[in-house]
């Protein structure tokens, strides 16, 4: 079986206009960037709050704090995998009680991995709230979860695969639809 | 890099990828120990049981918190109080613990071998915690997980281990694993506490004191266990403490930044001085932290999963 490209969904420039977007909508609910921090789930989400935070300060002439999360540790399906994932570090250098979190991800999927994140999150203290903010939700949601800022929704069936590229990781930016073909 | 083994029966089996996943799987596992909610969900349901035919405080301390803080159920067995005085054999007891739905043993047994023993009678996975005077890996990691958060790597480091060599499953272990990663270690004690052909397992072999600590990164001393002292090897703790007992002038021979370990409990005043064990190139406390952050890599890593399945890449 191999992955073969089925279709381009954003090239390095609608990213760019979709990341300056929800930056805008972040700033627009918060009301501004007061007691606001990004976090970024492991790997892609990294980048992307990198980024946002980056239009965020040029929008606002304030820069927001950024935490990187890994939710290895709080996976679902640790007893259903053959091998244990590797663990990486959890790096929020503030402390998340009272503070807006934003939370952000590459794709949005079976809301799994946000579910993890939330748990997280929880455990190193109590936030005013948390969002939700994705590059692409492709739906089949099997948790009650929704996104507050989504860069683009994409109808995708369970069979495809959906790869978001970021310069920072893979060298360029782009979002593909991926197929196994056999 | 994966890991593939039921068990973690001793370094001497374990190749030097597998000990620096170890080592960094045990990185973000610091941190949990350090927060305020020192919990995680990862290990919710299943159950350690600690199975000390020893005596420890430490080893099973640390066993039982890292177990606790990967949300596991810790279960903790001495002998003393327990079917063993009754006369039930090793085997046995192992295979009731297993019934009852031990999903890890943690053993610690005076007899060498007694994990390897264990981890091919039942089916759950099996630490070795220290076997006789064969190995006690735990410990080494920890000891390796500590120089490395300190000096950033361990190979080319000159490692110097004082004391009971023949006696002690800590040097063996640390002997594998540092040179594995690339330490040249030095061993050091009296004639009779080294064992002939160590310098087999790749070691230089002192008997002088001074000479062995010049040029030294680190120095890990040993405890005298006065347990396994009755065959009088050396003739009083006192001259042990005069030729081999680790003070400030003597700490001065190694290098300015060199790291003092001890893998506890430190008998002050014979292994070392009270100015040094609580001195500024002391890890001692440290590698208490990081014991537990070690053991609950290991946790982690040998509980992986329902072995041959897919791995599940969805989001």
């Amino acid at each position: 079986m191999q992955l073969k490209e089925k279709v381009q969904l954003m090239d390095a420039d609608k990213i760019r206009r979709t990341l300056t977007r929800i930056a805008h909508e972040i700033i627009e609910k918060n009301k501004g960037v007061e007691n606001l921090a990004l976090i970024g789930i492991r790997r892609r989400g990294v980048p992307l709050a990198q980024r946002i935070a980056a239009k965020i300060a040029e929008i606002e002439g304030k820069s927001v704090d950024i935490g990187i999360l890994d939710i290895t540790l709080y996976r679902d399906d640790l007893s259903t995998l053959a091998q244990q994932p590797v663990v990486h570090k959890t790096e929020i250098p503030f402390s998340v009680k009272g503070k807006k979190l934003v939370l952000v991800d590459d794709v949005l999927f079976t809301g799994r991995t946000v579910r993890a994140a939330l748990d997280a999150i929880i455990d190193l203290g109590r936030p005013a709230c948390i969002q939700l903010a994705v590059l692409v939700d492709r739906g089949h949601r099997e948790l009650p979860i929704r996104a507050d800022f989504v860069g683009k929704n994409v109808p995708t069936s369970r069979k495809e695969i959906i790869s978001v590229k970021l310069a920072e990781i893979d060298g360029e930016d782009r979002v593909i639809i991926e197929e196994f073909t056999d | 890099m994966n890991w593939w083994r039921k068990d973690l029966l001793g370094l001497e089996q374990l190749s030097r990828e597998e000990i620096n996943l170890i080592l960094d799987t045990a990185i973000p596992m610091k941190d949990i120990v350090q927060r305020d909610i020192k919990k995680v969900p990862t290990l919710r349901g299943r159950t350690v049981v600690n199975l000390f035919y020893e005596p420890s405080t430490r080893t099973r301390t640390s066993f039982e918190l890292a177990g606790k803080y990967m949300g596991a159920n810790t279960v903790n067995i001495s002998t003393g109080s327990s079917s063993v005085v009754k006369g039930e054999s090793l085997k046995d007891t192992a295979k009731i613990l297993e019934v009852m739905g031990a999903d890890v043993v943690v053993i610690r047994h005076s007899m060498a071998g007694a994990a390897q023993i264990l981890a091919e009678t039942v089916s759950a996975s099996v630490i070795n915690a220290g076997d006789g005077i064969h190995e006690h890996p735990t410990q080494a990691l920890l000891d390796m997980f500590t120089i490395r958060e300190e000096k950033g790597n361990i190979s080319g480091l000159t490692v110097t281990i004082v004391g009971d060599i023949l006696h002690s499953r800590v040097v063996r272990s640390n002997i594998w694993g540092l040179t594995k990663l690339g330490a040249r270690v030095r061993v050091v004690g009296p004639p009779t506490l080294i064992p002939c052909g160590i310098e087999n397992l790749g070691v230089e072999v002192y008997y002088s004191l001074e000479e062995a600590l010049v040029g030294s990164d680190v120095v890990m001393a040993l405890r005298i266990q006065k347990e396994r002292q009755k065959k009088g090897l050396f003739p009083s703790l006192r001259e042990y403490a005069r030729l081999y007992g680790i003070t400030r002038e003597r700490l001065a021979l190694a290098k300015p930044d060199c790291l003092l370990l001890h893998p506890g409990p430190v008998n002050r005043g014979v292994e070392l001085s009270s100015e040094v064990a609580d001195g500024a190139q002391s890890m001692i406390n440290r590698q208490v932290t990081n014991g537990v952050a070690v053991r609950m890599a290991l946790l982690f890593l040998l509980t992986g999963g329902a072995k041959g399945e897919a791995i599940d890449t969805g989001r």
